[in-house]
């Protein structure tokens, strides 16, 4: 579970968030709208540990545990997963050296047997296949000179073999087809269950058809200003943001 | 900042553990008395029972030295070296062995120790290894299975006792013993090194190693290889050192010769892990190296690749000079510094014939408070018609205190040449570091994957079983040292 209290952080002297609440329950897939510039992705970067955030007050407790006080890999091997909202590039790292070099590194931190190549490639073929991805993406360097949205397939891709208990999902479906919108979609729901949670950051109801999620929240001037069920996107969809900060 | 302060504890900690070869080996040593003078080279080449003409060849590159004075050019600082201070003979006290069997119990397993079994059963799968301690060949591995496809594998100073027709006729051939300062100190007192001759049409059946290691306390250390392919002959062989830690400098001033006939082909790498120094530049090898190929043949290649990590100071251009109609040079480099060190290192390809290529990639990552420079020549002469070179240099910056230089001459007197050169210099990016991070891996292993990325071009060069340990070494060098 996680359970981020009165969360405030700043760059650069400037405060971004200004109080946020928020739980997701287990099992629980909860969508972040907003405008852009609201703050959804420092949310993400915040609670994934990226350096140059300065957190100034408040709590995030992650299935009990401390999540601020964590390095990024120790949340990464406590189940944290963030898929980038612009992925990096990685030249002349390969990617299934690079997966599996993660999925070995947070087995490793959780006490677990490391995966041997072969293992490794075999689970890495299956998800490839499941996400309707070209079996080269395993052999080429991490994103370079993927299109946009091999980039997010590429993410979800590490999603699924890194197999995480929160996945902070920073709009993982601007820049998909239809058709990718779908598999990316079927991504997150076969990794729904009762030990999975994710924050869906996005801007379309589109993605919220195929991904239902139990709530949505919006995010305005760095706090949640509104909170409801799925029926809340619709609304916004129909309506925008307008008149939403001050509510 | 806090970030920051982390990472220099962990270079800190690092500095003093990183390096593992360190150690010391307790063998009964037979020295020659300290300095340098005629009678020291005598007694030298008087110890080897060498011929006349090899000691008056010796002699006549010592008063060549003597002349000389050392190379000012180089963007390196070191202080004097008292040349009158150093051993210029060590050798085990044992007689030589005549087989593995024989080999010093503790010498074989100071080379276990180091990862490099001599037990020919024990080790990596066909790789052959002569193995140079101090200033002896101890142990040559797998000579009978190479002598039956006529490769002879053995240390120089047997070549000249069993075949001195080959060694007169190509030593000093390519880097004569008045090249430079430190290759006419080579000639004057090169102790031993490998010696290597590929008949003609003969692909060697296996990798060829040498494995050097310095461990006697102030002593030069001057290894010579002199390898010869003859016409459509082929051979890959590789390098590697390592030295114990101490806190005074010493010197390795080492030669390599490699002719290339008709269409023969020679692949050198190294893997260059001599002690580099405490955090504080305290102790370390000279690497002063000349290394140079002669593609004499048509259509003869020459490769060098190295992965140069070690060393307080690398001075070294491993270079090609293309005298046969459409021969091939190339140079792959991994130069590394961190803390204290400097590298001045890169290459010379010398066009002499038409139709003549050249490949430069040079990835240099400077960390710590270490410089780091690349130098390369590419000359095109006259009679160069329709050369090529390609030149791409890389500098990775790791943290702020350090140096990234490139120096490259260009001189074109064939209008028909082609010479493209490109340069780049970067960082590691925060964003690339957290990418990671956030995937689970530590920093430490971040940075050693990103820098391996850096130099994916070059460690592709390198035959399997060592590109595995040239990653690792890079990962171990620099490990923590983020800024
Ligand atoms: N490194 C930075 N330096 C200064 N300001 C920054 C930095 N990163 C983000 N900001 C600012 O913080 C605010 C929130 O940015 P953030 O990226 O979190 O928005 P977002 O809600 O994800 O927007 P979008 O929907 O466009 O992705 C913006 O005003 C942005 O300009
Ligand atoms: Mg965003």
């Amino acid at each position: 579970m996680l359970e981020i209290k009165n969360l405030t952080a700043s760059i650069e002297d400037k405060t971004i968030l200004n109080g946020i609440d928020l739980v997701v329950p287990d099992g629980e897939i909860h969508a972040i709208m907003g405008p852009n510039g609201a703050g959804k992705s420092t949310l993400s970067y915040v609670l994934s540990g990226r350096e140059g955030y300065e957190v100034t007050g408040g709590s995030v407790l992650f299935n009990g545990q401390d999540l601020l006080a964590m390095e990024p890999e120790a949340r990464a091997a406590a189940g944290v997963f963030l898929a980038f909202q612009y992925p990096i590039e990685l030249p002349g790292v390969g990617n299934a050296n690079f997966i599996r070099t993660a999925v070995n590194a947070v087995r490793k931190a959780r006490g677990e047997a490391e995966m041997d190549t072969v293992a490794f490639l075999k689970e890495a073929r299956a998800a490839i296949k499941r996400l309707s991805m070209p079996e080269d993406m395993l052999k080429r360097n991490v994103n370079v000179g993927f299109s946009g949205g091999e980039k997010k397939r590429n993410e979800i891709l590490q999603m699924a073999l890194l197999q995480p208990s929160l996945a902070l999902l920073d709009e993982t479906d601007s820049g998909l087809d239809i058709d990718a919108l779908r598999i990316v979609a079927d991504g997150v729901n076969a990794a729904r269950g009762p030990n999975f949670s994710a924050l869906v950051i996005t801007h379309y109801q589109r993605l919220l058809d195929h991904i239902v999620p139990d709530r949505v929240h919006v995010l305005a001037g760095g706090r949640i200003v509104r909170s409801g069920g799925p029926d809340l996107a619709l609304e916004l969809e129909a309506h925008g943001y307008a008149g939403l900060e001050a509510a | 900042m806090a970030a920051i302060t982390e990472t220099r504890e962990t270079i800190d900690r690092l500095a003093e553990s990183g390096y593992q070869y360190g150690f010391e080996t307790a063998i009964d040593m037979d020295f020659a008395p300290k300095g340098l003078n005629e009678d020291i080279v005598r007694l030298i080449s008087a110890k080897k029972q060498e011929p006349e003409w090899l000691l008056e060849w010796r002699l006549k590159a010592y008063r060549a030295w003597l002349t000389m004075a050392d190379p000012a050019w180089a963007r390196i600082m070191h202080p004097r070296i008292d040349y009158q201070d150093l051993h210029y003979y060590a050798a085990p006290r044992a007689p030589a062995p005549k087989s593995l069997d024989e080999v010093d119990p503790a010498l074989l397993e100071m080379y276990e120790k180091l990862g490099i079994p001599l037990n020919e059963r024990a080790s990596l799968a066909g790789v052959a290894v002569d193995a140079v301690f101090d200033s002896v060949s101890v142990a040559t591995t797998f000579r009978d299975s190479l002598a039956q496809v006529g490769v002879i594998f053995c240390s120089i100073s047997e070549a000249v006792r069993e075949h001195p027709e080959l060694v007169r006729k190509y030593l000093g051939s390519v880097v004569p013993a008045g090249d430079n300062y430190y290759a006419a100190l080579n000639s004057a007192v090169f102790s031993d090194g490998s010696f290597v001759y590929i008949p003609k049409g003969v692909r060697c059946p296996m990798e060829l190693s040498t494995y050097f290691r310095i461990n006697a306390r102030n002593t030069g250390q001057f290894e010579r290889t002199l390898i010869i392919a003859e016409a459509g002959a082929s051979v890959s062989y590789l390098e590697g050192c390592t030295a114990p830690m101490r806190d005074e400098n010493q010197l390795h001033a080492a030669v390599v010769e490699l002719v290339a006939h008709d269409e023969a082909s020679i692949k050198y790498s190294t893997v260059q892990n001599w002690y580099p120094g405490d955090a504080d530049g305290k102790g370390g090898i000279y690497n002063f190296v000349t290394k140079r190929g002669a593609c004499r043949g048509a259509k003869s290649k020459i490769s060098w690749t190295q992965v140069e990590t070690g060393s307080a100071i690398t001075w070294k251009y491993p270079s090609c000079i293309l005298q046969g109609e459409g021969s091939s040079g190339s140079f792959y480099s991994v130069a590394l510094t961190n803390h204290r060190q400097q590298a001045d290192t890169g290459t010379k390809m010398i066009h002499l014939a038409p139709n003549t290529t050249s490949t430069i990639v040079s990835k240099g990552i400077s960390a710590g408070h270490s410089n780091n420079t690349y130098r390369g020549l590419v000359r095109i002469m006259p009679k160069a018609r329709n050369a090529r070179n390609f030149t791409q240099c890389d500098s990775l910056l790791i943290g702020d205190q350090c140096g990234a230089h490139t120096v490259p001459y260009i001189e074109c007197r064939n209008q028909s040449a082609k010479v493209e050169h490109e340069a780049t210099t970067s960082k590691i990016a925060d964003d690339q570091l957290f990418y990671c991070r956030s995937r689970g891996l530590s920093e430490e292993d971040s940075v050693g994957l990103l820098v391996n990325g850096f130099c994916r071009e070059v460690l592709k060069e390198l035959p399997m079983e060592f590109a595995v340990e040239a990653q690792k070494l890079l990962a171990v060098s620099l490990e923590g040292s983020v800024g």
